[in-house]
């Protein structure tokens, strides 16, 4: 176990809840922050209430424009910022709740790779030790931690012997973010979120990246949770779409879909915002007027009611909820539209 | 389209060469950049980071470090040398005829001066308008670029405004003394996908109003799509396909624009991505032949032993490569 530390059928060893049980839930999250100069008591909903399930297995992409909290979120999940409230459920067990698995052990199992790849390595470190420290920290010898950092430096198609003692500054874009991954593979996670891993890539390398994400999630078994801005490329890899507005979940499905059929009216604008390649194609008119609003004090009720072309009456007054969403087909959207009792003109047509 | 196809090239543009020189070595950022452009033209440089389309914006604009950057060739706007120009005249020149909007706004622009003060500057030095008619002109343009309640907007700070309202006022100040040739690097890129969509409306409308020639830098070829006549697309320094953006984006003739469209993720779930092996060359060493070859499916010796001459496989169309012919049938067999 020690020395080819990703090769093993680790999950199954470390499996508590069975494949039934999902990776995570998470419940009500929220998290705000306090800004100065803004006004008295003014706070940023920067995640109000959000909730959703992770299952074992499955790719999960989160999108959303900037501002809306998919970073924010990204972080809760891993307590690097602690939440206001709300409870995690890491398979089967509460997060940092007493009898529940500790932050400490989370971590473990959970890692991150973000999305500055030279800003997220070590510049005084080579990238062996930066893979291989993780390790080492958790109890391996150097020589241990050293043989797992180049097994693992392999299967992200670097070669050990020629990419393993340079240092960051001496690797193009697409090799640091193979280095990120591979230190956060070197631990053996059981889950992995990627948080916009790929959106400082160009295109070329942006695809040698993804074919890579899906190749080590199909050989160690891992789940994703996928953040990114680029609808093409969360519809590429996910199973599932997690739609994100100023802090909260518009909409929530599968990925096929997600994109054939939005339900929400923001999932159809950004879906419509997508460029073709086609130059006999163009958009003559834009799909939303407007930036987004700011998060400190978010429109009442509906959050997206100030750019939706259907906004009524009872989109002020109510916030709309997203319904019963237990199962992974379950498509549900966060609109009076999708209900059917909300009293919108237009209700259960979406 | 009909307009660009008449009338004398706004921009000539021949063997434009850039190197940066250090102590340790020379960097050859463009190598022998040639292109042309009509008045009323939008021209796409597309590539990748590193490929050299900012810095021929930067030099088409004399904005690069005179010391450190050796720059050759010619660049004619209107029949005047562009790389001869010195002092007043450079001044009138930039901002005047040519104007330029950035990436990233908030950088741009000056964090102590209003949107309002930024507008009446340009106006006052280059059209010559008092303090009174160069506000009220600065409102009218924040009017033209559609940012709600100009009046006010006019005597706002940069941070005070969204990302998408900033990108606008920078498009109001390049526009502000009726360029005939706008530069724009990558204004978009920095943008939410329902924000870029809005600027790129805008800008075509704009470009349309003005009649100005445009050269528009990006990384994404749905922006190109989106507004673009023609696309020149670089690579290490040089531009290895030119032609109408709706046939290159259909047909590309070179391998590396047919593999730039294949790597881009287009709704193909569940199979992987033809992804372009290995990465750009090491600017500071070139391969001698062509730069792509190492990383080209297609590849002959040839290929690797003397720089590729210009093709021309239709008309308006160009592509250095040894293999063109091969290119084409294989980008046009999917859809015939």
């Amino acid at each position: 176990m020690s020395t080819t530390l990703a090769a093993q059928p680790y999950v199954d060893a470390r499996d508590r809840g069975g494949a039934a049980q999902p990776m995570l839930i998470v419940r009500a999250l929220q998290r705000h922050f306090r800004v100065k100069g803004a006004g008295k008591g003014a706070v940023v909903r920067a995640v109000d209430g959000v909730s959703f399930t992770l299952f074992k297995g499955e790719t999960l992409g989160i999108v959303g424009e900037s501002g809306c909290g998919k970073s924010t979120l990204a972080r809760l999940l891993l307590h690097l910022i602690v939440p206001d409230s709300g409870e995690l459920v890491f398979d089967g067990e509460a997060v940092a709740a007493p009898r529940g698995i500790t932050v400490a052990a989370l971590r473990r199992q959970v890692q991150m790779v973000f999305q500055d790849s030279y800003a997220s390595l070590n510049p005084r470190m080579p990238i062996q030790d930066s893979v291989a420290f993780g390790p080492m920290m958790n109890g391996q010898s150097r020589p241990q931690a050293r043989r797992a950092a180049q097994d693992i430096l392999v299967k992200v198609g670097l070669r050990p012997d020629l990419f393993g003692p340079r240092y960051p500054h001496e690797l193009s874009g697409g090799q640091k973010q193979r280095v990120n991954i591979a230190r956060a593979l070197a631990m053996g996670p059981r889950m992995v979120i990627l948080d916009e891993a790929v959106s400082a890539l160009d295109k070329s390398v942006e695809a040698q990246v993804l074919n890579l994400l899906r190749a080590l999630k199909r050989t160690l078994n891992l789940t994703y949770l996928f953040i990114s801005h680029d609808l093409n490329v969360v519809r590429y890899i996910s199973d599932r779409v997690l739609v994100m507005y100023l802090g909260q979940v518009v909409e929530l499905g599968p990925a096929a879909g997600l994109f054939t059929t939005p339900r929400h009216p923001y999932t159809r604008a950004l879906l419509a915002s997508r460029l073709s390649m086609d130059a006999t194609r163009r958009i003559d008119t834009p799909p939303l007027i407007g930036d987004p609003p700011s998060p400190i004090n978010p429109p009442s009720g509906c959050r997206f009611r100030t750019r939706c072309a259907h906004a009524e009456a009872v989109c002020a007054d109510h916030m709309p909820t997203l319904g019963a969403w237990e199962d992974r087909t379950s498509h549900v959207a966060a609109c009076h539209m999708a209900d059917a009792t909300s009293g919108h003109s237009l209700a259960g047509t979406a | 389209m009909d307009a660009a196809a008449s009338g004398p090239p706004l921009l000539e543009i021949d063997n434009l060469c850039v190197d940066f020189v250090t102590r340790e070595a020379t960097v050859h950022a463009v190598s022998g950049a040639t292109f042309s452009l009509r008045a009323g033209e939008v021209l796409c440089l597309l590539g990748e980071s590193g490929s050299g389309k900012s810095v021929t914006l930067r030099a088409l604009m004399r904005l690069l470090p005179p010391r450190r950057a050796r720059i050759s060739g010619t660049v004619r706007l209107d029949g005047a040398d562009v790389l001869a120009l010195e002092g007043r005249k450079l001044q009138d020149f930039r901002g005047g005829a040519v104007s330029m909007i950035f990436q990233e706004p908030m950088t741009a622009l000056d964090p102590v001066y209003t949107i309002g003060q930024h507008l009446t500057e340009m106006l006052r030095r280059h059209k010559g308008l008092g303090r009174a008619a160069a506000r009220a002109r600065a409102i009218e343009l924040l009017d033209l670029v559609k940012i709600p309640s100009p009046e006010r907007r006019v005597d706002a700070y940069p941070h005070e405004l969204s990302g998408g309202l900033r990108q606008r006022a920078m498009i109001a100040i390049a526009l502000s003394c009726g360029p005939r040739l706008l530069l724009a690097d990558e204004p978009t890129t920095a943008l939410d996908a329902t924000v870029q969509i809005q600027v790129l409306i805008l800008l075509r409308r704009l470009q349309q109003d003005f009649g100005m020639g445009t050269i528009f830098v990006t990384h994404d070829l749905g922006v190109a799509a989106e507004i673009a006549d023609r696309v020149a697309v670089m690579y290490a320094g040089c531009i290895i396909e030119e032609g109408p953006v709706a046939d290159v984006l259909r047909a590309p003739a070179h391998p590396y624009t047919a593999g730039l469209m294949a790597s881009t993720v287009h709704d193909q779930p569940d199979q992987d991505i033809a992804a372009i092996p290995g990465s750009p060359p090491d600017l500071r060493r070139l391969p001698p032949g062509c730069s792509f070859a190492p990383r080209c499916a297609l590849a002959m010796p040839a290929c690797r032993q003397a720089f590729p001459e210009p093709v021309f496989p239709a008309p308006n169309r160009m592509a250095l490569c040894l293999r063109v012919a091969d290119v084409l049938q294989a980008s046009l067999q999917p859809t015939a």
